[in-house]
């Protein structure tokens, strides 16, 4: 049987709302995944100490408020410098198209816009980390 | 009044329809006939569906006219006739500057309220330049730091004539003191203020998250403020009880007027537990209701709350002033049902939801924007929300009769059914500790977390179409509206201005008044007279709040609070 995956999901910045990242949270849990949801308003820092912690396969972010182009690359940052690089990192949010681009150009995986269904997302993870595993096999 | 041959008549009548419809029933034109709220509905109402409704008890209990306990049909007499309700378009973004732009547009476009929308940080009671406002500033609404920014915002716009409401909760006191401020440098005198301030920290709990301190501090924050309005800003109205968030957090109706009322009836009993007089205060609450997609559920919603809150305020907490009874409320169309797909789509949404709110009869309303799933509103789409408005006021006819839909057999029934539910949950949460204990076990969050997820399955499982989502799809789709965006400059920009007020004020005086809200918070001074000092010689809402972690600490959810089920 396969492993489980993992993912660990947070609200970064300062937003609250929550409404989506814990449906999200239940319908990966009901996929039959690990779910870690550390809450609201955790900084970078927070998030990726956490998910090495943790050792998940991937990191889930919620960002409504505007801040994703800060945010994001944050996140990215942190894990490059904490050696954690090869973590999934993918979100959800209100986040204009041509942003989506710029974020995936530096390494974000997926951006997840609103009325996305959940299936959606626990495809794009189920893949994701498929190939991570494979990829992670094969050297 | 039914008499027995008419009751005869009717239920004849409707055996007889019965075998008829019967022969078309396996024909289906969708999966289930539900509510949004998930609640199934009768194919047909008829005056047997009301229980008792052909009394004089059911009249005068259950009804009665417009203006008269329990305000079931409207809190006015005349309602619309003498008065629409006020079109109050939510607005704020970027600089000061900017929002007071934006607010002299709105004005002189006929809105005859505004509503200030403020950013993270400043709902979070982080200053601009705070490590934790980095790219959050002016996202979401304005920033404001101190009241140089609050004079900026309302600049040349009378507070003696206009009603202002703010959104924020946890610094609200901090805001609505620098508003008072502002009013005093115009020489307005406090007692010809009006608007609201929304200062509903429970909801913040339960659904929106923008809190700070403990819960039982917060509702300190709160009295101090109502005990200094009801003295010397006797229009303004001093919490705004609010259900939207509650609702957009994935609530039903039910959960949504259920929490909502329960909320208003802890700061109630929080206020008498203060020392103040029920009818001192009650008659300066207000409501804040979303408006949903579930036309009829959300026009016997408001309905019901109306009724709900003058019973318990006439009965339970033994108000005597009539006004104390009335629900008054204003409602804000569903910003959760607004689809980025087909984002025009959004107009027709915005258009039904709003004609609820006015045939619930709602004191004041907002429209959404088209464009707010993608990000905050251009003007024209502010615009065109604005004029839905207009059309449902003067062309519809709508606002020509009180309460319309008053006596529908359907609308009436689901208002006795939302009054049920919403009574249960009221027991349920008694029996659970109250409403504190609830918000500090997580009840209220998993509830809406419950909510939230067996509504998004039934979408997944086709039993709900959202137009343009999961059906009427358009395979090549192109954004074609003008969306705003917010420029980092704004950021540095505000960051430079506070360092330059910061420089310029007497920085003895801030920490003088600063070290008096310390002393007001720990023991049992005024905080809200104390902030009105800091706001006037341009103490900063992070410097305030931070005065005020130091002494009650901050707030983080419980485990039960972040379970999903």
């Amino acid at each position: 049987m396969a492993e489980k995956i993992r993912v660990l999901l947070a609200k970064p910045g300062l937003d609250g709302h929550d409404r989506g990242i814990k449906v999200i949270a239940a319908a990966f849990r009901d996929a039959g995944m690990e779910v870690i949801y550390t809450g609201l308003r955790q900084t970078p820092p927070m998030i990726v100490d956490a998910a090495i912690q943790e050792d998940v396969d991937a990191i889930g972010v919620s960002i409504l408020s505007g801040a994703h182009m800060t945010l994001f690359p944050a996140i990215l940052k942190e894990m490059k410098e904490k050696g954690a690089g090869d973590i999934i990192l993918f979100g959800g949010g209100i986040v204009p198209d041509e942003e989506i681009k710029e974020l995936e150009a530096l390494g974000v995986a997926k951006v997840f816009t609103p009325g996305a269904p959940t299936e959606e997302s626990i495809r794009f993870l189920r893949e994701a980390v498929g190939k991570k595993k494979s990829d992670e096999k094969i050297m | 009044m039914y008499n027995k041959k008419f009751l005869e008549v009717l239920k004849s009548g409707l055996a007889e329809w019965d075998k008829k419809a019967a022969k078309f029933r396996d024909k289906k034109s969708m999966p289930r006939f539900f509510t949004v709220s998930g609640v199934d509905i009768d194919e047909l109402y008829t005056p047997d569906s009301v229980e008792a409704a052909d009394t004089e008890e059911y009249f005068q209990e259950q009804l009665n006219n417009p203006g008269e306990f329990p305000y079931t049909r409207g809190v006015h007499h005349t309602m619309y006739r003498s008065r629409l309700w006020t079109m109050r378009q939510f607005a704020g973004m970027g600089t000061p500057k900017q929002t007071h732009e934006r607010f002299k547009y709105i004005l002189a476009q006929g809105g005859t309220g505004l509503s200030t929308a403020f950013d993270l940080p400043t709902l979070m009671g982080y200053d601009s330049d705070h490590a934790r406002s980095l790219g959050e500033v002016g996202k979401c609404g304005v920033a404001v730091d101190t009241l140089a920014d609050m004079e900026i915002i309302f600049d040349g716009i009378d507070l003696g004539q206009v009603s202002t409401s703010m959104t924020i909760n946890s610094p609200a006191s901090m805001l609505l003191a620098m508003y008072l401020a502002v009013a005093e440098k115009q020489g307005v005198p406090f007692d010809q203020v009006r608007g609201t301030l929304q200062n509903d920290i429970l909801k913040e709990y339960i659904a929106q998250k923008e809190f700070i301190y403990p819960p039982r501090p917060s509702i300190r924050l709160i009295t101090d403020m109502m005990k200094y309005c009801t003295d010397k800003v006797p229009q303004y109205n001093t919490i705004s009880i609010s259900g939207y968030h509650i609702r957009e957090a994935g609530a039903t109706a039910a959960q949504e007027l259920a929490f909502t009322l329960a909320d208003g009836f802890c700061y109630v009993e929080s206020a008498i537990d203060a020392g103040m007089d029920v009818d001192a205060f009650a008659p300066r609450l207000s409501f804040f209701f979303n408006a949903h997609s579930d036309f009829f559920e959300e026009i016997a919603k408001y309905r019901a709350a109306r009724r709900i809150w003058a019973r318990h305020m006439r009965f339970k907490y033994n108000a005597q002033d009539e006004r104390s009874w009335k629900l008054r409320f204003h409602t804000q169309t569903a910003g959760c049902t607004l689809t980025a797909q087909q984002p025009e789509n959004n107009i027709v949404r915005v258009a039904i939801q709003a004609l609820s709110g006015v045939l619930g009869g709602t004191q004041s309303l907002h429209t959404n924007s088209m464009d707010e799933t993608l990000a905050l509103p251009s003007a024209k789409a502010v615009l065109i929300a604005l004029r839905t408005q207009q059309v449902i006021a003067y062309e519809t006819g709508v606002a020509n009769t009180i309460d319309p839909l008053g006596g529908s057999w359907f609308v009436e029934a689901q208002t006795d059914r939302l009054e049920a539910e919403a009574e249960a949950y009221f027991t349920e949460i008694e029996r659970r500790g109250g409403v504190l204990q609830c918000i500090e076990d997580g009840y209220f969050q998993r509830e809406l977390a419950r909510s939230a997820y067996n509504f998004q399955l039934e979408i997944e499982k086709d039993e709900r179409k959202i137009v343009g989502v999961n059906d009427f799809v358009l395979e090549e789709e192109k954004v074609e509206i003008p969306v705003l965006k917010i420029d980092r400059q704004v950021e540095l920009d505000q960051v430079a201005f506070l360092k330059k007020v910061k420089a310029e004020r007497d920085n003895g005086k801030v920490q003088a008044t600063l070290a008096k809200l310390a002393e007001a918070a720990k023991g049992d001074g005024n905080t809200f007279e104390a902030m009105y000092e800091c706001s006037k010689v341009y103490a900063s809402v992070g410097e305030m709040c931070d005065v005020l972690r130091e002494v009650w600490g901050v707030w983080e959810e419980s485990q039960g609070a972040m379970r999903v089920s």
